[in-house]
């Protein structure tokens, strides 16, 4: 072995030094690839976990809190839901479609793995400029494999984000959630019982995905990242939806007493974090994984990534119920180890001991990392920098522009190629706000959202975070549901890098002071680092994943207008100064500049408990948060979902028209309502100290804005605008 | 309810066929025996992952004997979307289901006009009720030969067209039956459409129609 070996596989020679003095002697290399993918960035959290553990984790209702499969949260008496995001950027910038769908397949096993059945995905994606060289490449090939995944395995994809900025041209971000429903009880990855034994099930143990949270996430690419395809895993989602149904089926007969889903780490992680969960050991057999291709060193099989694979631990007696298991749905199940009481992750080939790593050196005693953070220099220029708040003569232009533009304009050519519709549990599906999931067998809903305001972060982290999570918790608030539990992926950069470090606290800061404040828990969530190509970092990108409940799915309000003559209202404040970061900026003025706007989180909790209020007692017919483009676009997409225009009647507001038709300021909804309806709103809205404006009425086919008009058939074209060209037919 | 490794929407169907009164049971693709039912029921999915292509490794599951025997001496049989495609494939019924116009996969709500309001499946529709329902495949493009095609329109086997054509089938065709009409192919999914809360209750229409069918047979 080479001295430098430990270099090639990613770790530091002070991290080499520390494996020597824990092992007392040199490792070899099967222990150096174990230590290299679980001291990972991607595996240990070892710059992140210090900062990770200030935000707020417990709350009503949090079952089970960070640090297992995903996070489980009982949303009404007797029905428990586990809720988790997870990044796989590099592998997709390197394949898209297979690095999208082993994305979808890894999160859809973290929730099986919690004895939960998944029942809803959401991705939030962000490519290049519209017009970039790679970017429609890129795009198609994630969507298309989120869409052979997702809809093979039959769960819903019911909603996200598609976002295009130039930041992400050589580093898209695909982080894709799942919503699972625990059916019986909550499983968890456990390795109790020295004796137990030790079963892997699912596909065969194959050379791809080698090193692929070493190499491929816990770096930065380059010019050469093509060569590092082999390192992205190949999905079969056939296998993927036998797993979850035999794994489902264990956890039901309460055969097993441990499960661990296998994915970044392969094998080796889930043996070092159960022994280390539970202060055992495990042994395994490499010789009893039944293997893809022949003459694997022991070291790939170790940290093989290959998909669709489970680790269940049993015991002896019971072995023969998982194997019989297993062969009815007609998965491969074999016994490959056991668990011990030596603390040890044993690796054993022909009898002999192969490697031998202490399963906590492993698992959790990587050296946190305290790095190093400094303010941008040039943060000064680009808040100080014009926000975009110029006005426009033409308002009417102005509008169609932002309905056409790839980030406002309708994400219907996405979301269409994804069954969001299979479990029937789709009250509401994409294309709104948030959306509302029927939980099975129960009258309750949950209303999930994903939000990742990166433009926001850039010009303030801090800020962009907490708007992150007040926008995301004011989607769920829409539909009429209780934010109640957050998830979180949060991309950045190199976290060498001091300015990518400070942006990283700035967030995690911004983030715990909204969830503290509108008293919504984290319950789990994905660090991904490392998101540079060629020494540029993305934005700060932190995506929030939002649960929201619903008690009563019929209770659901969507953004769509829903009849004539119903009366169209503005709930919340408008600052005619929010323009930093904003659509109307970057679309109109191709500026980014300036403060993001301001977030007030007293008025922003009163504006969710009064949208909550509403909805159960019925008052509304839509409801649409504010948010890119402002009230205009809001109300020109409430008319494009119901097909019916209206005519704004509010006195001339005092500032410039632009200023109140695409100011972005948080904490506002459009509501429309039947006339009658009124005075009961205007008296909740009081009680809670949320400003209300009747704006006008809904009705007829233009969109009347007061000064301008659009026709609503052109409103339509222009949102059904493609990113990529001109609209196909279908 | 045949189930074959792959199949995704028996769950759904099983949940609908039961809450309008009928008895369910999944069967494995590997079983023979139908165990006594009156109709068989090829619920959507990937069957062997759609894997080849759709439907034709499903056509050997050992089950399709059985579901072969049953549609030849009369039994009512449904397809839905997969389903079809596997009915298609096993000769049932005639045709094949090519890839959308658009090359891509395709989930969203359409019109569909009830052509035949005969059939076992059809008796509770009215003559040209057009339903509400979702699509949601990648081959889903209707597609046969000449002669055959003015075989089903002579024998009125043409039992839905889409009112808007979304993926590029011949002559609007969304669902057709063999010439006895004890057979269906659909390619839109009528169990996702038997709720007003998640968008519409016409597939109630087909689905009542073919359990008032079985229980007057019986």
């Amino acid at each position: 072995m080479t001295e430098t070996l430990h270099r090639d596989l990613g770790l530091t020679d002070g991290e080499h030094e520390l494996i020597v003095s824990i092992l007392g002697r040199l490792p070899n290399i099967t222990e150096l690839a174990m230590f290299s993918v679980m001291w990972s960035e991607h595996c240990s959290y070892k710059s992140s976990r210090a900062l990770l553990s200030t935000l707020p984790t417990e709350g009503e209702g949090v079952l089970v809190g960070p640090g297992e499969g995903a996070g489980v949260i009982e949303v009404v008496p007797g029905a428990a839901v586990a809720w988790k995001i997870e990044s796989h950027n590099h592998p997709s910038f390197v394949e898209p479609h297979n690095g999208a769908a082993t994305g979808v397949g890894g999160i859809v096993r973290d929730i099986t793995s919690m004895g939960a059945r998944p029942i809803a995905l959401l991705d939030s994606l962000r490519f290049g400029s519209a017009g970039g060289t790679r970017t429609a490449y890129l795009a198609s090939g994630v969507v298309g494999g989120i869409s052979s995944y997702g809809n093979a395995i039959g769960v819903p994809t019911v909603g996200g984000e598609c976002i295009f900025e130039p930041s992400y041209e050589n580093n898209p971000l695909v982080n894709v959630a799942c919503l699972g429903m625990v059916e019986t009880e909550i499983m968890r990855g456990r390795a109790d019982n020295p004796g137990d034994l030790v079963i892997l099930y699912g596909s065969a143990t194959g050379r791809d995905g080698i090193g692929g949270a070493s190499v491929l996430a816990s770096a930065e690419l380059g010019p050469d990242s093509s060569d590092k395809r082999p390192s992205v895993q190949v999905g079969d989602p056939l296998t993927e939806k036998l797993v979850i149904e035999a794994s489902l089926e264990l956890v039901a007969k309460s055969i097993i007493s441990g499960l661990q889903d296998l994915g970044a780490g392969g094998i080796c992680c889930p043996a070092s974090e159960m022994a280390a969960k539970s202060g055992t050991g495990i042994r395994i057999d490499l010789e009893a994984i039944h293997l893809r291709e022949a003459d694997m060193a022991p070291f790939e099989i170790m940290i093989s990534e290959s998909q669709e694979r489970m680790l269940a631990v049993v015991s002896p007696e019971r072995a023969p119920e998982v194997l019989e298991v297993c062969r009815t749905w007609e998965l491969e199940a074999r016994v490959v180890g056991e668990v011990t009481d030596s603390g040890l992750v044993e690796v054993v080939v022909s009898g002999e001991i192969a490697a031998s790593v202490p399963a906590a050196a492993l698992a959790s005693e990587v050296p946190l990392l305290k790095r190093e953070t400094g303010r941008p220099e040039w943060l000064d220029d680009l808040r100080a920098a014009p926000n975009g708040d110029d006005p426009h003569s033409d308002l009417g232009a102005c509008l169609l522009a932002l309905l056409a533009s790839p980030g406002e304009a309708s994400a219907r050519w996405i979301w269409e190629q994804y069954d969001h519709m299979i479990l029937l549990g789709t009250v509401l599906g994409p294309g709104g706000d948030a959306a509302v999931i029927r939980l099975p067998g129960s009258a309750a809903a949950v209303a999930l959202s994903l939000d990742g305001p990166g433009r926001l972060c850039h010009l303030d982290p801090y800020e962009g975070a907490r708007l992150a999570v007040a926008e995301a918790a004011r989607n769920v608030a829409c539909t009429g549901a209780r934010p109640a539990a957050v998830t979180n992926c949060l991309n950045f950069g190199n976290p060498e890098k001091p300015e990518v470090m400070w942006s990283f606290q700035e967030a995690l800061r911004g983030i715990a002071d909204s969830c503290s404040a509108l008293g919504l828990p984290v319950t789990g969530g994905n660090v991904s680092f490392y998101n540079e190509t060629l020494g540029r970092a993305v934005h700060p990108t932190p995506v929030i994943g939002m649960l929201g409940v619903l008690e009563d799915a019929t209770a659901a309000v969507g953004v769509a207008f829903r009849a004539g003559g119903d009366v169209l209202a503005l709930l919340g404040l408008t600052d005619p100064d929010d323009f930093g970061g904003g659509a109307y900026a970057a679309v109109i003025n191709g500026a980014l500049g300036g403060s993001p706007p301001h977030l007030d989180l007293e008025r922003e909790g009163a504006l969710h408990r009064l949208l909550a209020q509403a909805a159960a007692q019925r008052l509304l017919s839509s409801a649409h948060d504010l948010s890119g483009g402002g009230l205009a676009v809001a109300l020109a997409e409430s008319a494009l979902a119901g097909g019916l225009g209206f005519r704004l009647t509010a006195a001339e507001p005092v500032v410039e028209r632009h200023r109140w038709l695409f100011s972005e300021s948080p904490s506002r909804a459009l509501v429309s309502l039947a006339p009658e309806n009124l005075d009961r709103l205007r008296a909740a809205a009081a009680a809670l100290g949320v400003p209300m404006t009747p704006l006008g009425e809904v009705g007829g086919d233009t969109l009347d804005c007061g000064g301008f008009e659009v026709a609503l058939a052109e409103a339509a074209a222009a949102h059904a605008t493609h990113p990529f060209g001109p609209p196909t037919a279908f | 309810m045949v189930v074959f490794p792959g199949t995704n929407c028996e769950r759904d169907c099983a949940l609908v066929l039961e809450r309008l009164g009928a008895g369910v049971e999944l069967l494995w693709h590997t079983e023979s025996d139908l165990h006594g039912a009156d109709i068989v029921v090829l619920p959507g999915g990937f069957a062997h992952g759609d894997y080849l292509r759709t439907g034709a490794i499903a056509r050997f599951s050992p089950v399709m004997d059985a579901v072969t025997t049953h549609a030849r001496s009369g039994g009512l049989v449904i397809g839905i979307c997969n389903g079809f495609q596997v009915l298609c494939e096993a000769g049932l019924l005639p045709g094949a289901l090519r890839k959308n116009r658009g090359l891509s996969f395709l989930c969203r709500w359409i019109e569909v006009r009830v052509c035949n309001y005969g059939t076992p499946f059809t008796g509770r529709a009215e003559q040209g009720q057009t339903l509400r329902l979702p699509i949601n495949h990648f081959e889903g493009g209707y597609y046969c030969d000449e002669s055959t095609l003015a075989e089903l329109q002579e024998n009125g086997q043409v039992t839905l067209r889409y009112e808007d054509n979304p993926n590029g089938s011949l002559e609007d065709i969304a669902g057709i039956t063999n010439a006895a009409g004890n057979v269906l192919g659909l390619m839109p999914h009528p169990e996702r459409a038997c709720e007003a809360l998640l968008g519409s209750e016409d597939g109630v229409v087909l689905l009542a129609s073919m359990i008032d069918s079985a229980l007057q047979a019986a």
